[in-house]
């Protein structure tokens, strides 16, 4: 089946599904490194709704949003690993129920 | 004419002593300062020498002060005969008394200090005598209040001087209220403040508006020239040194209403109600002042009860229409009280600051001359004839006389009380035997010389014609020919009055005090000033501390304008305790909300959408 005949709706409940798992993983995983997955995937899963939307519209949009996604993306694991490498190196844990030190 | 010379001078001795004094010599300190007076003084004499005869007003204009739609206030001083005689009581007896100072001050700290208040208070005093509109005569009116204030409370490491001070000023805040209202009803009424535009249109308003001026203006009168029921803070003011309760409490600033009564005659002439007000407001203080007088032990206190009776006999020439009378016993008063009062101080000088007269006695023998220019001044007082207070106090009794006959009478008794309360005070302080500790001397030249020169005056002072000279200014008709069964009978009572006191404190002083025990209730009242002081302390003062300790602070203070802040605050607070809970510092329930906020903002959105269509 070629790719013009796969239906919106499929990708849209596979973006969601995406979705969904990363929201899970993200408030019930407890390593960071685990939670920062689940952020990504969220991330992809929202590219892929763009992508789907774009593709059936017949417009640039969704891909110009996608592309913006991907940039912010990449910076934000740059800062994101380069946080955590200093987190874990100065507690030596990466629990993240472990870091509420700015409650008070 | 350079009529600003005269304030000016002062004031830059204010200036330099105010602020260079501390680092100066006393005697350089008494150069500017008795130097500027004195000079104050020589351009008075000059101005008036050049003047001739004065008739009319020489008015200069400086500057114009406010400007602001129809209110155009220009400092302006004038300068006619009733200013005339006034500028030379005040800068002739402010100098002799600035003189006498430098002996009194010599051994009391915060020299330059005095001398600088004391200038300062000449400045004001000249310009309230020199304005010639009723606001320039106010701010002249204020500023010796406010020196006044300060020379009380000089020694104000002591509690009873600093509170003497407030009492003063409060209570003259209540006369300033009176006058202030009086300015701001002439202004509405007259679109000017300056005495000339404001006398010249006088007669022509309706007697109620001018009955009113009048009335208000006399309640600041009644402030300042320690009037009841306002009167209660001359006594106390007696709490400063001895030469500021001459000049200031005697001479000259509390003569200030006096004046400004005077001064608005047009005003008067035309409220006869006004008028009979102020004449019955005179003749009852001259009497209840002159009967506190007669058991107070305070040397300084006899005079200034003394000093308060004498004001509301000039209140009575000025209310009996004798206004060149009230002003010659102005002058004459200014002689003598401030002869009495630089005697007394004479006399604590001696005795090393003692002030009651029952440590007092057979001080004829040590300090002579204090005694003989203090004695000049007690037969001035008492109106023994040909000395001043003869003239002037005859005079105004004889106007009383021909308006209201009870007036003359009142004011005859209380001149027996007069002699009585003066020689009583005289006898006690310099007859019989010597009842204290300290060994009394002589006071410096410095000091007895001005003693000696009011002495002249004193007894002298009556031949100065001042009702005569000031005939042309009050518009007054002369004189009828005089009365003399009228001037025997206020004779015959002085000398009573003397006659009692020597009977009572000298001939045979143990009978004062079987006298006092007789009439035991009235001695008593008098002898606590009928207790005026803690009358208006339950009346007036306590209500108004409790008031304001009580409602004003407790309740509407603590509980409302505070409890209004407060409660804002704490309810901010236990907001703030429940909100602060979502910062829990945990990333997930962070993550959770904001899920839940997405969710809850797709449902809204759907709902707006489903709603919508």
């Amino acid at each position: 089946m070629p790719l013009n005949q796969v239906p919106l709706s499929w990708f849209l409940i596979l973006s969601a599904a995406l979705f969904a798992i990363g929201v899970a993983g993200f408030l019930f995983r407890r390593n960071i490194i685990t939670v920062f997955m689940s952020i990504e995937l969220m991330l992809n899963a929202v590219n892929l709704s763009f992508i789907a939307f774009s593709y059936q519209n017949k417009q640039v949009n969704g891909h110009l949003l996608a592309f913006f996604v991907m940039v912010v993306a990449a910076a934000e694991a740059a800062v994101g690993l380069a946080i955590i490498l200093t987190v874990f190196k100065n507690r030596a844990t990466l629990n993240i129920d472990e870091m509420d030190s700015m409650k008070d | 004419m350079q009529l600003w010379l005269i304030p000016i001078l002062p004031l830059a001795g204010f200036a330099i002593n105010g602020l260079f004094g501390r680092r100066f010599s006393k005697s350089l300190v008494n150069v500017f300062a008795i130097g500027s007076v004195l000079l104050s003084f020589a351009w008075v004499v000059k101005t008036l020498a050049g003047l001739g005869d004065i008739s009319g007003t020489h008015l200069e204009h400086y500057f114009t002060w406010i400007q602001s739609g129809a209110l155009n206030i220009g400092c302006d001083f004038a300068i006619d005969r009733l200013t005339a005689v006034m500028l030379l009581v005040v800068t002739g007896v402010g100098s002799l008394i600035h003189i006498y100072a430098i002996g009194y001050m010599a051994h009391e700290g915060g020299y330059y200090r005095f001398f600088a208040y004391l200038n300062l208070f000449m400045f004001f005093m000249l310009v309230l005598v020199l304005g010639a509109s009723y606001l320039v005569l106010f701010v002249g009116w204020e500023g010796v209040g406010l020196c006044s204030y300060l020379l009380i409370g000089f020694y104000f490491d002591k509690q009873f001087a600093t509170n003497a001070g407030n009492k003063a000023f409060i209570v003259n805040r209540i006369g300033d209220f009176g006058f202030s209202l009086a300015m701001f009803l002439i202004f509405v009424n007259f679109k000017s403040l300056d005495f000339a535009t404001v006398f010249q249109a006088a007669p022509g308003m309706s007697e109620a508006t001018l009955t009113t001026i009048g009335l208000l203006l006399l309640v600041g009168a009644c402030g300042k020239s320690a009037q009841l029921p306002l009167y209660v803070w001359l006594p106390d003011a007696m709490a400063g040194p001895t030469p500021v309760s001459a000049l200031i409490h005697a001479a000259t600033m509390v003569t200030a209403g006096v004046y400004m009564t005077a001064r608005s005659w047009v005003i008067y002439t035309h409220a006869p109600v006004a008028m009979n007000v102020i004449a019955i407001m005179g003749v009852v203080t001259a009497f209840f002042a002159a009967t506190i007088g007669l058991a107070q032990n305070d040397i300084k206190k006899v005079f200034a009860y003394s000093t308060v009776s004498q004001l509301g006999y000039m209140f009575i020439g000025v209310g009996s229409g004798a206004f060149g009378a009230g002003i010659f016993h102005v002058v004459t008063h200014a002689f003598f009280k401030a002869l009495l009062f630089l005697g007394a101080g004479s006399v604590i000088h001696a005795l090393a600051g003692e002030q009651d007269m029952r440590n007092m006695g057979g001080l004829r023998s040590k300090i002579p001359i204090t005694f003989w220019t203090m004695m000049c001044a007690a037969v001035a007082i008492s109106g023994v004839p040909p000395f001043s207070g003869f003239f002037s106090k005859d005079a105004i009794l004889a106007a009383a006389y021909e308006k209201t006959p009870w007036i003359y009478w009142l004011g005859v008794f209380t001149a027996g009380l007069t002699a009585f309360y003066i020689f009583r005070a005289m006898f006690l302080t310099f007859f019989g035997n010597y009842r204290g500790k300290a060994h009394p001397h002589e006071s410096p030249p410095v000091m007895w010389i001005p003693l000696a020169i009011l002495a002249l005056l004193s007894l002298g002072g009556g031949f100065i014609p001042v009702p005569e000279f000031l005939r042309e200014v009050f518009h007054a008709p002369p004189e009828g020919p005089a009365n003399y069964t009228l001037m025997g009978i206020s004779v015959a009572a002085g000398l009573i009055g003397i006659f009692l006191a020597w009977l009572m404190y000298c001939f045979k002083p143990s009978m004062a005090e079987s006298f006092a025990e007789r009439v035991g209730i009235f001695y008593k009242l008098v002898y606590n000033k009928y207790f005026v002081d803690e009358i208006y302390g339950v009346a007036i003062v306590r209500p108004i501390v409790e008031g304001s300790r009580v409602l004003l602070w407790k309740v509407v203070d603590v509980s409302g304008i505070d409890g209004l802040a407060n409660g804002i605050a704490t309810w901010c607070r236990g907001v703030g305790g429940v909100l602060r809970r979502i910062q829990s510092g945990n990333i997930r329930s962070y993550a959770t909300w904001v899920l839940f906020g997405s969710v809850m903002l797709i449902v809204a959105m759907g709902l707006a959408e489903g709603l919508a269509r």
